[in-house]
């Protein structure tokens, strides 16, 4: 019907226009082509790096020349070639890493001031503060200072593995084992920068943290790492966000993000993913392969993924809590969107080991074109677990005839006392709704944008206001004002 | 003011409208009437431009301008309103989003600015008061959980909030009791202006006792078979369509 094909169209435009796709022409320093042990000795040079985390990365690199890479997702892919990527590529400018954010190379200001983010710190949302990551670096962090006075360590993971040794050693890899699996080894083996943020003891953090990951260089892959600390009593919300130029051929980001809280901590960590997701036909666009994982290891802790995802040819993530403190918290917020030939399989993995612990799951997976979207997620009852209660609510909206919804639930539950509820729909933008939409005044995009967005509801209210706007933009929806 | 010739509209391949010439002036009211399946429907969809309603033959004008090269939202701006036989349901956009986005689409086509948010408070929630709609009703989803009668007054209040010259109420009045009814036909003859123009359609002659039209027309397979002045409705009520020669069962 015509009208299927017009929301078909005017999803295309509000999830294919892709504003963020050109290319910054700068000067860079570049790891030489491929991966083997002289390579990560020369990003671990590069960033001059302490010995152990050397070593560290050495016997990652090991571990994951044993390891295969992972089938089991509904993923359709040509493999990447791991040896035609570059694993470092560096800004020139950044090489001898500009002291305060006047120093930084005015050509990357201008990608930013362009992507909509203002790294001088007067004009920057009150509020915020960012850490911005090109290709393999971190080229800025802004409001340290304010942020030192509180205790607060916001700083490139770089700039934490020399000035804050005992910390990284202490949780680098504690959420997520370095032979997790097969990306997150990788990762382990070339990470080349991300946040890192500490949270002191009953701290609440004054201002939202946020990282903005940017993709330029062709033929590169982004290995980000990020590591959040909340010691007891301590309060932070972060968010991150990305994009990437436009390329015919595919490139791969594969980030490893550690969460952990103490006791009664508090961590609410949000992602719009905006990735470059390819061409109409599927060309080109970023392998998303991500490993996100929470320890709530102090009683009544608490953690909240929210995650809206636009971007990336092939999404492979998994935001997970491992609910180990008692009566700690997991939650976990998608929005995932496919289009074109798109294809996520996206979820979560909630792990009860602590007794009273409860975790809450709301996924809305929306297909579009040719696009495939898969919720996997996993609820998981340790024997010893007592009163755990899980609620999982999944929904899929399809747009036109020729996309797919999928969802795996796994549930295993080894204590009888666990309670543990999933519910599921599926279902479409009809014709009515449409045309009740057109008939009020409102355009095709409009409506297609206010249905989806209703859809979308209960995800995106648990977005903070700055991000609320960008992701709603994203959905399509007609707020004022565009970027780009 | 709203001008149909000879409409003719196939749905699915089938003739469903076989010449329809209908003319509703300013500030008159027009009922139409006529058993299940004879094309009431049709013709309200036709006139705002619902997607699959093809227009094989005639014309339809609104205010000089011509409808069938307008696409549904345009018609809407233009002025065109259509209540719904079956009001649908949009989950998790309340009715005050729903109606405020509206508004400003109707207001985007004529290049107008924005409403300011204050004013547009100000306006929805006097009309809701005018029809006796409970506030808390304008969270809500659009039409989520509503009962028959709040699916119809909701209607109504987008009615009134967007204020159109022309309205088809199609088979408003179905299905709702006494108290229901009369707020049905208080939010049609609030709309009852020397500018404006409406079209009623029912089943029954019920709301013509509220809502007394100008002229009643008899819709049956797809054409007018009999047009005249309210007694008309009253004939049909204690004759039946049978009388007119209708089979009553020819859907
Ligand atoms: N979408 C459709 N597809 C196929 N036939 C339809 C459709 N809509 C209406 N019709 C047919 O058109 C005729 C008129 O329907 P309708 O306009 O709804 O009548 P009324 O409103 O007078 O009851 C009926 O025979 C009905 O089956
Ligand atoms: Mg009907």
């Amino acid at each position: 019907m015509v009208s299927t094909l017009e929301t078909r169209q005017t999803v295309e435009e509000v999830a294919g226009d892709y504003k963020y796709g050109f290319v910054t022409d700068i000067e860079m320093v570049k790891a030489p082509k491929g991966l083997n042990e002289d390579v990560i000795r020369f990003i671990s040079a590069k960033k001059e790096e302490p010995e152990w985390l050397l070593d560290w990365r050495l016997k990652s690199y090991q571990k994951w020349l044993k390891m295969e890479e992972p089938e089991w997702a509904m993923l359709n892919y040509v493999k990447p070639d791991f040896q035609d990527i570059y694993y470092y590529a560096a800004p020139k400018s950044a090489d001898d890493r500009p002291k305060s954010l006047d120093e930084v190379d005015p050509e990357l200001l201008a990608t930013y001031e362009k992507l909509g983010i203002s790294l001088q710190e007067q004009k920057v949302l009150s509020g915020v503060a960012v850490d911005v990551v090109f290709d393999s670096v971190s080229v800025a962090t802004t409001f340290r200072e304010t942020l030192k006075e509180k205790g607060v360590i916001f700083c490139s993971i770089s700039e934490a593995a020399r000035d804050y040794p005992e910390l990284m050693q202490k949780y680098l890899g504690s959420v997520v084992p370095v032979a997790d699996n097969f990306y997150a080894a990788l990762n382990s083996a070339v990470f080349t920068d991300g946040t890192f943020v500490y949270i002191p003891k009953g701290v609440r953090c004054p201002m939202e943290l946020s990282t903005y990951f940017r993709i330029n260089e062709a033929n590169t892959g982004q290995f980000e790492r990020t590591l959040i600390i909340a010691d007891d009593e301590s309060y932070v919300s972060y968010l991150e966000g990305c994009t990437a130029p436009m390329r015919d051929e595919n490139q791969l980001h594969a980030a490893v993000v550690e969460i952990v809280m103490l006791e009664n901590a508090e961590v609410k960590y949000s992602t719009v993913q905006n990735w470059y997701p390819g061409d109409k036909d599927g060309k080109g666009g970023i392998y998303n392969f991500v490993t996100k994982r929470a320890a709530c290891r102090g009683t009544n802790s608490k953690v909240s993924w929210t995650q809206v995802e636009t971007g990336s040819a092939i999404t492979w993530k998994y935001p997970s809590c491992i609910l180990q403190g008692d009566g700690s918290v997991g939650e976990f917020y998608s929005v995932a969107i496919t289009n074109n030939y798109q294809q996520a399989d996206t979820g979560t993995k909630m792990i009860h080991i602590g007794k009273n612990t409860s975790s809450t799951i709301i996924s809305k997976g929306i297909s579009a074109g040719k696009a495939q979207n898969i919720y996997r997620g996993l609820v998981k009852v340790m024997p010893n677990a007592e009163n755990t209660r899980n609620f999982t609510q999944c929904d899929s909206l399809l747009i036109g005839d020729e996309c797919g919804a999928h969802t795996v639930p796994y549930i295993e539950a080894k204590n009888p006392t666990a309670q543990v509820e999933h519910e599921a729909t599926t279902s479409k933008i009809s014709d009515e709704q449409l045309f009740y939409c057109l008939q009020r005044g409102l355009d095709v995009e409009e409506a297609v944008s206010l249905i989806v967005n209703g859809f979308c509801k209960e995800v995106m209210q648990q977005l903070p206001m700055e991000f609320a706007v960008e992701a709603q933009k994203l959905l399509g929806i007609s707020l004022e004002g565009s970027v780009g | 003011m709203l001008e149909i010739k000879n409409l003719h509209v196939e749905v699915a391949g089938q003739k469903i409208l076989k010449g329809i010439d209908l003319t509703i002036n300013a500030g008159e009211v027009h009922a139409i009437m006529g058993p299940n399946g004879s094309g009431k429907s049709t013709l309200s969809y036709a006139i705002c431009g619902k997607d699959g309603y093809e227009v094989t033959e005639g014309s339809i004008t609104y205010k000089g301008k011509n409808f069938l090269e307008l696409e549904a939202n345009e018609r809407a701006a233009e002025g065109a309103f259509l209540g719904f036989q079956y009001p649908v349901e949009i989950p998790g956009v309340s009715n005050m989003n729903f109606l405020k986005t509206a508004v400003n689409s109707i207001r985007k086509y004529k290049g107008e600015d924005e409403m300011a948010p204050v004013e547009f408070l100000k306006l929805v929630r006097a009309k809701a008061a005018e029809l006796e709609m409970d506030p808390e009703m304008l969270k809500r989803a659009v039409n989520v959980g509503f009962s028959g009668g709040e699916k119809k007054r909701n209607e109504m209040v987008q009615m009134a909030v967007l204020d159109p010259g022309f309205s088809v109420l199609d088979e408003t009045d179905s299905g709702l009791d006494i108290d229901a009814l009369r707020v049905v036909a208080d939010g049609i003859n609030r709309m009852r202006a020397p500018e404006k123009s409406i079209l009623v359609i029912t089943h029954y002659q019920r709301l013509l006792d509220y809502v007394v039209p100008d002229f009643v027309h008899v819709l049956a397979d797809g054409k007018i078979v009999k047009s005249g002045d309210k007694s008309l409705a009253m004939e049909l009520e204690k004759q039946g369509y049978g009388h007119l020669g209708i089979d009553e069962n020819a859907a």
